[in-house]
């Protein structure tokens, strides 16, 4: 609890942390949603905001307050798969790398920088464009993993690579620990700070790839997502017909997710910063 | 001796290994993908209501298996792969057939490096001279207001940043133009005209490169003057009596911008793909719109193309940036 009260005493933390608590209610009243976010011309088409619609209703013939519920939802949870997952490749990784060290730290390394230099966008298009009848939002995640974890298991890498060398760790290894209970116990509470706040950068990645793939039509447009809820606005050309209840709702949602998820991770990673806590333990 | 021993040519082993891994890359995703591109290419001709008879129908088939290189084995396939990418020949593209995809990169690529080189230069040399100076005087309000702004900016992705940019300055007001390289309907020339228009459409586009790239810089180098100021060399010098003008741009600068050219190499493909995606959103005529056309048309060969030359590209403008370190660090010349 005095961590809530110190972390709330950041302004970011506190602004982020309400926002993101609206986003995730808003994901949640989706599932009490009045209608079926799949079917087309469910309401009067192009309804400016009113009692009835809150935000107004699309060219589709849809409610955008409540499309707008899936499209947060769905982007949540493709990213929340690319977030974890690549987190699991990422600590195993960084993990491995780290402390076999020699040829196995090399050419995993080596992996790692190249993914950090290819222009993993164009990738990602060339992926898509094959893969585009597959892609719903547990391959779109996976996807999104499989190549974003180089930058953590670097990070990962480079704090094992300090503990190792920590009296600790001898002392650990003296004792008889086994080097899988060593990573595990003595250094992961170290790295988890750390991976926590790249798990929150990752996640907003994530969001803003989706949103870039389906801007460019390259994912299942029948599935709401803050993209494709802007490619369809697009589409329809909102901003020249003066619809902006239509264009700016995907718009200024993912301003603030993506600010709120920024701020939240910067808050938490300057309140644990690592030397800070080595600090506090005492090198 | 040893520098080139021990700096240049791991550095260059490192380099070819890259573009071998990311063009391996290349190759293996249409093959390790679970459908057949020519036959899902076959299957959008006839969503497109073209009917063929039979017999021209094998004769297609045949010809664009020859035109993905997938006739043979893998190991075949890999080889006449780099064989054909040896020559410099990325095949044709679909969708202006006969043109080769050569061709249309070469038209898109000065449009993409005017915007990208330029941007990339202002945004990190303004954004570490702005940030490096907000870092010392960290105190200050304007440095306090600057970091704000930055915190805000910052997390943005490119295409978030740039649409909002759209909107606010080419609908809500109009000061600039929404759209396209240069004006509809003008000749290119070297008439002052021209080139006027062509820096004026290029205006947006070019400043949400600059802002965002500016705001990661700014920041990442604020941090580090801020660390830098704190060691104990800096206190040393201020009460020897250094000047303060002395100590910023000598020993605080100096010292935290080594970091930010190893920084700069690292992110060149992200600000590359950004830069990309920007251009869609302004319908700039680089390679990004040219991306986008090939996406809208599924043309993939062009699509591989353009992927392909950008990572060589990237790599070797990574290398480069690499190899000025040595002039800026005397202690990897020396070592």
């Amino acid at each position: 609890m005095k961590i809530l009260r110190d972390l709330f005493r950041d302004y970011r933390f506190t602004f982020s942390f309400s926002v993101l608590v609206i986003i995730v209610a808003l994901a949640l009243l989706s599932f009490v949603s009045p209608y079926d976010p799949t079917l087309w011309n469910v309401v009067p088409k192009d309804m400016k905001p009113s009692v009835e619609h809150w935000l107004g209703t699309d060219s589709n013939g849809q409610d955008i307050f409540w499309q707008a519920t899936f499209a947060v939802r769905n982007s949540l949870i493709i990213s929340l798969i690319a977030g974890l997952v690549s987190r699991f490749i990422a600590i195993l990784v960084g993990m491995v790398a780290g402390y076999k060290g020699g040829w196995v730290d090399r050419v995993m390394m080596f992996i790692s920088d190249s993914l950090l230099v290819i222009p993993l966008f164009l990738i990602f298009v060339m992926l898509a464009m094959l893969v585009r009848q597959f892609l719903n939002l547990v391959v779109l995640g996976l996807m999104l993993a499989v190549f974003g974890w180089a930058w953590d298991a670097r990070v990962i890498r480079s704090v094992i690579l300090s503990l190792r060398e920590r009296d600790f760790t001898n002392t650990a290894i003296l004792s008889g620990t086994g080097t899988v209970k060593l990573v595990i116990n003595e250094y992961m509470p170290f790295a988890m700070p750390l991976i926590f706040s790249n798990l929150i950068n990752n996640i907003a990645w994530a969001i803003g790839l989706e949103i870039t793939l389906a801007i460019l039509g390259l994912v299942n447009l029948n599935i709401p997502t803050l993209g494709t809820m802007l490619n369809w606005a697009l589409f329809y050309q909102s901003i020249l017909l003066g619809r902006w209840w239509w264009i700016l709702t995907p718009v200024i949602l993912s301003l603030f997710l993506f600010i709120a998820l920024y701020w939240l991770s910067t808050s938490i990673s300057e309140y644990l910063d690592p030397r800070t806590r080595i600090q506090r333990v005492g090198a | 001796m040893t520098f080139l021993k021990r700096y240049l040519i791991p550095r260059l082993f490192q380099y070819f290994l890259v573009i071998w891994l990311g063009i391996t890359v290349v190759f293996l995703i249409p093959r390790l993908t679970p459908n057949d591109p020519v036959m899902r290419m076959i299957g959008e001709m006839r969503g497109r209501g073209s009917t063929l008879e039979p017999g021209a129908m094998d004769g297609i088939i045949r010809d664009l298996t020859q035109m993905y290189g997938l006739e043979g084995s893998w190991l075949d396939q890999y080889w006449a792969f780099w064989v054909r990418l040896a020559h410099g020949d990325f095949g044709v593209s679909f969708f202006q057939f006969p043109t080769p995809v050569n061709k249309l990169i070469a038209t898109a690529i000065p449009w993409t490096l005017a915007l990208l080189l330029t941007t990339t230069a202002i945004s990190w040399i303004v954004g570490n001279i702005i940030g490096g100076l907000a870092g010392y005087y960290s105190r200050k309000g304007w440095s306090r207001t600057l970091d704000a702004i930055a915190m805000v900016i910052r997390p943005l992705p490119y295409y978030i940043f740039a649409f909002s940019l759209l909107l606010l300055f080419a609908y809500v007001v109009r000061w600039f133009p929404i759209t396209g390289g240069a004006s509809l309907g003008a000749i290119p020339s070297l008439s002052w005209a021209y080139i006027k228009d062509v820096l004026w459409h290029s205006i947006l586009p070019a400043l949400s490169l600059i802002i965002l790239g500016g705001a990661v810089n700014f920041q990442t180098m604020k941090l580090f003057v801020q660390n830098t100021n704190s060691e104990s060399f800096v206190q040393y010098a201020k009460m020897g009596g250094v000047t303060e003008d002395r100590i910023v741009s000598k020993y605080v600068i100096r010292n935290a911008i080594l970091p930010q050219i190893t920084g700069l190499a690292l992110s060149l493909g992200q600000i590359f793909s950004g830069a990309l995606i920007t251009e869609i959103v302004f319908s700039y005529p680089g390679l990004g719109m040219l991306l986008y056309r090939a996406i809208i048309n599924g043309d993939y060969n062009l699509i591989m193309g353009i992927t392909l030359l950008s990572i060589v590209g990237i790599t070797t403008a990574i290398l480069v940036v690499d190899l000025t370190y040595p002039f800026f660090d005397p202690r990897v010349r020396y070592n």
